[in-house]
């Protein structure tokens, strides 16, 4: 789909990316169906070594650590990708009308997010979940609506450059309503910066809900999740074990991939606004 | 150029009001009682009115989020609900911890990552270039946990050279600290060069595109000193303003940093008091991290203005 949108041939590293990604994505899908044991069976000792059985060896608890990867992928990736879909319903559609209409609403939603972006998100994500305590629904909405005081800004300032254009200028003088300016001006000329956006965001949230999960403030037991992992595993590594690096190593690899890939996005895009300069 | 500074100081304290307003608000969106939510089920009538009473319950919102502002304008940042202390004095030697940590890390982290920045820039296309590059994209993608436990298995468990766990304590030597502290420095270091380095290039290599450069090597000014002298000055601002951006990063890596090596500072101390719902500690570490991150931008965004020329003698009035 991005090959067909951005037109560019595919450099090896955009390749390699977009083959994480697409195996991210099936592990998503498939990655429970696949596990050879269920996320809280206790199947042997704690930290015991790789085996034909268990290819990866067992947690802190005994579980076998690839069925706890398997559905740890569904979890880690299905929270985040939840919360970057939320705040994006919110943040364009505010960020488009807050360009298109300007005044007073405009202003005031530009101060408020400065205020909260003037906040580390970790620091405001901590202060919230402190009082609303963490479970899943609390841990999606919390990123989501700070997320998308990101995407606003991003939208507002990609629409305002749109809104000034000739074509759009020409679509209002012709009369064309609230609804046409979103839908036909804006958002096919906004597409590709909120692309972009969309992958760093990703990269950013995933990387995000695995540390607060690492910090026991995420996705809390028994459910696997990458990050929690991490943590769990954690004194395994004074030992010498490499269990906490399996969930730590799929963290990074995930983001390396969607890295990679936007990174493309993101050359391209620049490459032809330097051509049409 | 002092009316510009001026103008931004108000704006930081302006923001910096605003935050605890924020901070408040966030600690006051729990639907119903925040005493009943704090006790759980171990509540009884007589704690849940003792509590009330030491929060200050009965009173409205507004009435006591100026009763805490004020506070925090005193240096009172309340009391602790886990263990009755004064949050201020279980505070400031995690805060002086974490901003010891924060600064050994800048101190290593900035002038190796604008040097090699301006490096790769002065060998643009070169392999130490293209090297520097793949480098600095793979430690971006890192988590901090990752870097950190692999450089706990290399650095402690394997060749035995630094602690795994950041002890440290008041009263002990520098070198002792060193030690104690070299390994989440390093993870600091390693997420924050990346950025800086990338950035560096980046805005070097757009002044070197300009025509004033091309004059300086037709005139046969060799390479290291048209980069040296006739490029970097103009990318400065530029740069300052990526080093201050990188260094409020350092401000959120380091919760994560001081969880991965259980250092003593404000970030444990905040993740703790979470975990614990101790309210007012919660508060206070969220406004002393809010401050620093907000002072920080404005430090940045002053030396901007204070490097730029052009503002500092403006000639027509800009919208």
């Amino acid at each position: 789909m991005t090959l067909r949108i951005f037109g560019r041939p595919l450099p090896i590293s955009a390749a390699i990316g977009l083959i994480i990604i697409a195996a991210t994505v099936f592990l998503f899908i498939f990655g429970p169906s696949l596990a050879p044991f269920g996320q809280e069976d206790v199947v042997g000792a704690p930290f015991a070594d790789p085996s034909a059985e268990h290819l990866l060896g067992l947690d802190q608890n005994g579980r076998d650590m690839l069925s706890r990867l398997l559905y740890g992928a569904r979890m880690s990736v299905g929270v985040s990708l939840t919360a970057v879909l939320i705040s994006f319903a919110i943040g364009v559609p505010l960020g488009f009308l807050a360009a298109l209409n300007g005044g007073w609403p405009d202003m005031i939603g530009a101060r408020f997010v400065d205020v909260i972006m003037s906040i580390p998100v970790l620091i405001s994500a901590l202060v919230v979940l402190q009082s609303l305590g963490s479970s899943l629904p609390v841990l999606i909405g919390t990123i989501a609506l700070l997320d998308s005081t990101r995407v606003f800004r991003l939208s507002r300032i990609v629409a305002q450059g749109i809104v000034v254009m000739e074509y759009a200028e020409v679509a209002r003088l012709r009369g064309e309503g609230l609804w046409w300016m979103l839908r036909r001006e804006i958002l096919p000329n906004a597409l590709p910066p909120l692309l972009a956006e969309f992958g760093m965001r990703f990269c950013f949230t995933f990387l995000f809900v695995a540390g607060l999960s690492y910090l026991g403030l995420g996705v809390q037991p028994p459910f696997a999740d990458w990050g929690g992992m991490v943590r769990d595993n954690q004194q395994g590594i004074l030992y010498g074990l490499y269990a906490p690096l399996f969930p730590a190593g799929a963290i990074a690899l995930v983001t390396i991939g969607v890295n990679l890939v936007v990174d493309w996005a993101l050359a391209g895009r620049t490459m032809v606004q330097g051509e049409n300069r | 150029m002092g009316k510009l500074i001026l103008q931004r100081l108000g704006l930081g304290v302006v923001t910096l009001a605003l935050v605890s307003v924020l901070v408040f608000a966030g600690t006051e969106i729990l639907p119903g009682d925040v005493a009943a939510a704090i006790l759980g089920q171990n509540a009884t009538p007589e704690s849940l009115a003792a509590l009330r009473e030491q929060l200050g319950l009965d009173a409205g919102a507004v009435s006591r989020y100026f009763a805490w502002a004020g506070g925090i304008l005193h240096g009172d940042l309340g009391v602790s609900l886990a263990n009755r202390q004064p949050v201020a004095d279980l505070l400031w030697p995690r805060f002086l911890n974490t901003m010891a940590l924060a600064g050994y890390a800048a101190i290593i982290a900035v002038p190796l990552a604008v040097g090699l920045g301006i490096l790769s820039a002065a060998w643009r296309g070169s392999l130490f270039d293209r090297i520097a590059n793949v480098v600095a994209l793979a430690t971006v993608s890192l988590p901090e946990y990752f870097l950190g436990l692999l450089l706990i298995l290399f650095f402690s468990v394997q060749w035995g050279l630094l602690p795994s766990l950041a002890d440290t304590w008041s009263g002990m030597g520098l070198g002792a600290w060193l030690q104690a502290t070299t390994l989440p420095m390093l993870v600091l270091v390693l997420v924050t060069v990346a950025q800086i380095m990338r950035m560096t290039r980046t805005t070097v290599l757009g002044v070197m595109d300009q025509p004033y450069i091309e004059t300086a090597y037709l005139k046969g000014i060799p390479n290291g000193r048209v980069v040296l002298r006739h490029a970097t000055p103009n990318a400065l601002a530029p740069i300052i303003n990526v080093v201050a951006f990188n260094l409020t990063y350092l401000i959120a890596g380091v919760v994560l940093v001081e969880a991965i090596f259980n250092y003593n500072g404000l970030g444990r101390f905040m993740v703790d008091a979470v975990s614990k719902r101790d309210l007012p500690m919660v508060q206070a570490a969220a406004m002393v991290f809010a401050a620093v991150y907000v002072i920080l931008n404005m430090i940045a965004d002053i030396s901007a203005i204070a490097l730029n020329p052009r503002l500092r003698h403006p000639r027509s009035k800009e919208a």
